[in-house]
């Protein structure tokens, strides 16, 4: 088991160092580590941290390095697991929106693999929303009802979540990568010992091997990782929002409502949930902004947000901050976007003043379109920009507020 | 009170850069901090300490060099260090990083709180935490940004979501796993440091911690990683020239063309 170099093939020919992520593979002189060869000097030695990823195996003509696994048998017998299950997240009785776009990605899945596509629903007085479930194209809903999972709460969910699994043992469990999602979703794979992959961005199907292909981005976007739960069932990933389209809704869709009650003494309920608090200063919540605009250093000061903010109003939009604009008191850490802050993907992106490190780049590159607003022409955020527009942000956020004043009336 | 402290040895991420050519990330001369989130977890373990009394554990599964990670914490002033380290561990996904770290957990002994950062900036997964909750039979409230109250038996917290946040309370012992919002961590003290650079870490294998070999490493990842890749880089972006509201309203042209406005 693990990665090894096949001593007499390797020539030290450096063609894998590149190409670990991790930059864990060395070329070193063979002399030094006792492997000598006749013809070759070098060889390449990799470090300790290796995850066996194998991104160095292709680029080496040679095949000089080696993974070797141990032969592996389903865990369990994948056969029985059957059908697509999305987690309908939904919070005061609303159902999220990125539970539609589940559903959309989600049929898409089951109708590759010719199986059903099934919702669970956990809440209490949900008949309106199972249905509304049902005409975005769930061929099932498992609807759950009981007061103790009226609001979220993670040993409630787990436990039931966990026991419905078991019982009815979909093939594939897909959640938002929501707050909600990427809390409970750990703890029921960790409780039915099965993988889970975190914030997915794209999801495939491997017919011939039966498996889905979950992609994500690491290293704050900077490489991507295609991941599989090979010999476990359920396979379970959290999606990221605003990723996927969303299901169209279609009234005349048919499915089966599977209405359960839950008595909430047979559940687990280790926390109590005391308050709920709206962040008042969040007129729109990052997670669910189309469009995002953000202020950072060059604003110069907190009095200076609200030019941001009006721009934010006219679109509709969310208003953001780079670390510097949060660290410097002018605005809360909830607005804060980046490797520290929250990761986001709107529709658009408009980055006013900000520079652009590699921090605040990773919580903002998978944008659809990003804009750029700075006066200083050399700005990393450039790199990045679909459009840039160099130039003074105190004159152009305002033109820029006042032209879509106009033209959205 | 007993306090341990969850952290990980992350790449400084400050040099991290994509070679142009190769469009693969440069890696060389970079140097391994604790991962900035952990810093916090760092920081409320010493807060809680300072206040209640007890002691501050610090932990990491990794190879032997994330021994200076657990250094760096012992300079802040965490009490005892442990590294669960051996080849055994290699190629450990989410799952059975939980399982290894809450094995390490219970060999270390009693415990009230276990804190943990949101997520690590290598693997982005924020899965430990509750993973390692779920092992250990303990309550987890995630994206804590302030502790309220605490006290021998319970402990009360606000937990971040996206449009506001929660007030939670459980009873200890329990985990947390923190925000950047929590707190400001110090820096080593000289003192600090000197104790660290001498202090012993407890460096724990396979075997000393009493773990299911089928539950560790790669036997123990029900997830395989196939393939790694950078990602196609942003198509080239426009400039857009002229006065601001000549670039305003091509920009607004620009966006009325695409529909996404």
């Amino acid at each position: 088991m693990g990665i090894k170099i096949v001593d007499d093939k390797c020539t030290g020919c450096s063609l894998c160092v590149k190409s670990c992520p991790f930059g864990l593979i060395k070329i070193v002189s063979r002399e030094e580590v006792g492997k000598p060869h006749p013809k070759y000097k070098k060889i390449a030695v990799i470090g300790e941290g290796c995850n066996l990823c194998g991104a160095c195996l292709e680029p080496c003509p040679l095949e000089a390095i080696l993974i070797e696994r141990e032969e592996e048998k389903p865990r369990v017998d994948i056969s029985q697991y059957k059908g697509v299950w999305v987690f309908a997240e939904q919070k005061k009785g609303e159902i999220q929106g990125v539970a539609y776009e589940l559903l959309g990605e989600g049929r898409k899945l089951a109708d590759e693999l010719g199986e059903k596509l099934s919702c669970v629903l956990l809440g209490e007085g949900m008949d309106g929303a199972a249905k509304e479930l049902i005409a975005h194209g769930a061929d099932r809903v498992y609807q759950i009802e009981g007061s103790i999972l009226k609001n979220f709460q993670d040993d409630p969910y787990t436990d039931v979540l966990s026991d419905l699994i078991q019982k009815e043992k979909p093939e594939i469990v897909l959640m938002g990568a929501t707050v909600i999602g990427r809390s409970f979703a750990s703890r029921v794979a960790a409780r039915l010992g099965t993988g889970l992959t975190a914030d997915c961005t794209e999801l495939a199907i491997d017919l011939k091997a039966r498996q889905l292909l979950q992609t994500r981005p690491a290293f704050g976007g900077n490489i991507m990782a295609t991941i599989t739960t090979p010999y476990n069932r359920p396979q379970m990933a959290t999606v990221r929002h605003k990723v996927f389209k969303k299901a169209v809704k279609q009234e005349n869709h048919q499915g089966e409502i599977i209405k359960e009650s839950v008595d909430g003494k047979n559940l687990s309920l280790r926390t109590k949930l005391l308050d709920m608090v709206q962040d008042l200063t969040q007129t729109v919540n990052l997670a669910d902004a189309d469009i995002i605009v953000s202020g950072g250093r060059g604003l110069g000061g907190p009095e200076n947000f609200n030019i941001i903010e009006e721009l934010a109003r006219t679109l509709g939009g969310a208003v953001g901050a780079s670390r510097a604009a949060v660290d410097a008191g002018w605005i809360p850490y909830s607005h804060q976007v980046g490797q520290t802050g929250r990761t986001v993907c709107p529709k658009i992106y408009i980055a006013c003043g900000i520079s652009g490190a590699i921090q605040h780049l990773v919580g903002m590159q998978s944008s659809d379109i990003i804009v750029a607003i700075n006066k200083d022409p050399n700005a990393p955020i450039f790199k990045v920009a679909t459009y840039g527009i160099e130039g003074d942000l105190f004159e152009v956020v305002p033109a820029l507020t006042k032209r879509l004043k106009e033209v959205l009336g | 009170m007993n306090f341990i402290v969850c952290i990980k040895q992350v790449p400084g991420t400050t040099d991290v850069k994509i070679d142009p050519k190769t469009n693969t990330l440069i890696r060389e001369g970079v140097e391994s901090i604790v991962n900035p989130f952990d810093s916090y977890a760092i920081e409320e373990g010493l807060r809680l300490k300072e206040r209640m009394g007890g002691k501050v554990t610090v932990i990491s599964m990794g190879p032997p060099q994330a021994e200076s990670a657990l250094r760096e914490a012992l300079s802040m002033g965490c009490d005892e260090a442990v590294l669960l380290t051996d080849r055994a561990f290699a190629g450990s996904d989410t799952l059975a990083t939980s399982y290894t770290l809450a094995c390490g957990i219970k060999k270390i002994g009693e415990f009230d709180l276990v804190i943990c950062g949101k997520q690590a900036i290598d693997g982005d997964t924020a899965q430990v935490g509750p993973g390692i909750a779920e092992k250990l039979g303990v309550p987890a409230i995630t994206y804590v940004k302030k502790i309220e109250e605490i006290d021998q038996a319970r402990i009360k917290v606000e937990r971040m979501m996206e449009e506001g946040y929660e007030v939670i309370e459980t009873n200890l012992p329990a985990l947390i796993t923190v925000v950047k919002e929590i707190n400001e961590p110090r820096l080593p003290s000289l003192k600090g440091m000197v104790r660290a650079r001498k202090a012993e870490i407890h460096m724990w294998t396979a075997s000393d911690i009493e773990c299911e070999k089928s539950k560790i490493g790669q036997a123990g990842s029900p997830t395989i990683v196939n393939k790694i890749f950078t990602p196609p880089p942003r198509k080239g972006g426009e400039v857009l020239l002229g006065d601001p509201e000549e670039q305003a309203e091509k920009l607004v042209d620009k966006l009325r063309q695409a529909k996404v406005i």
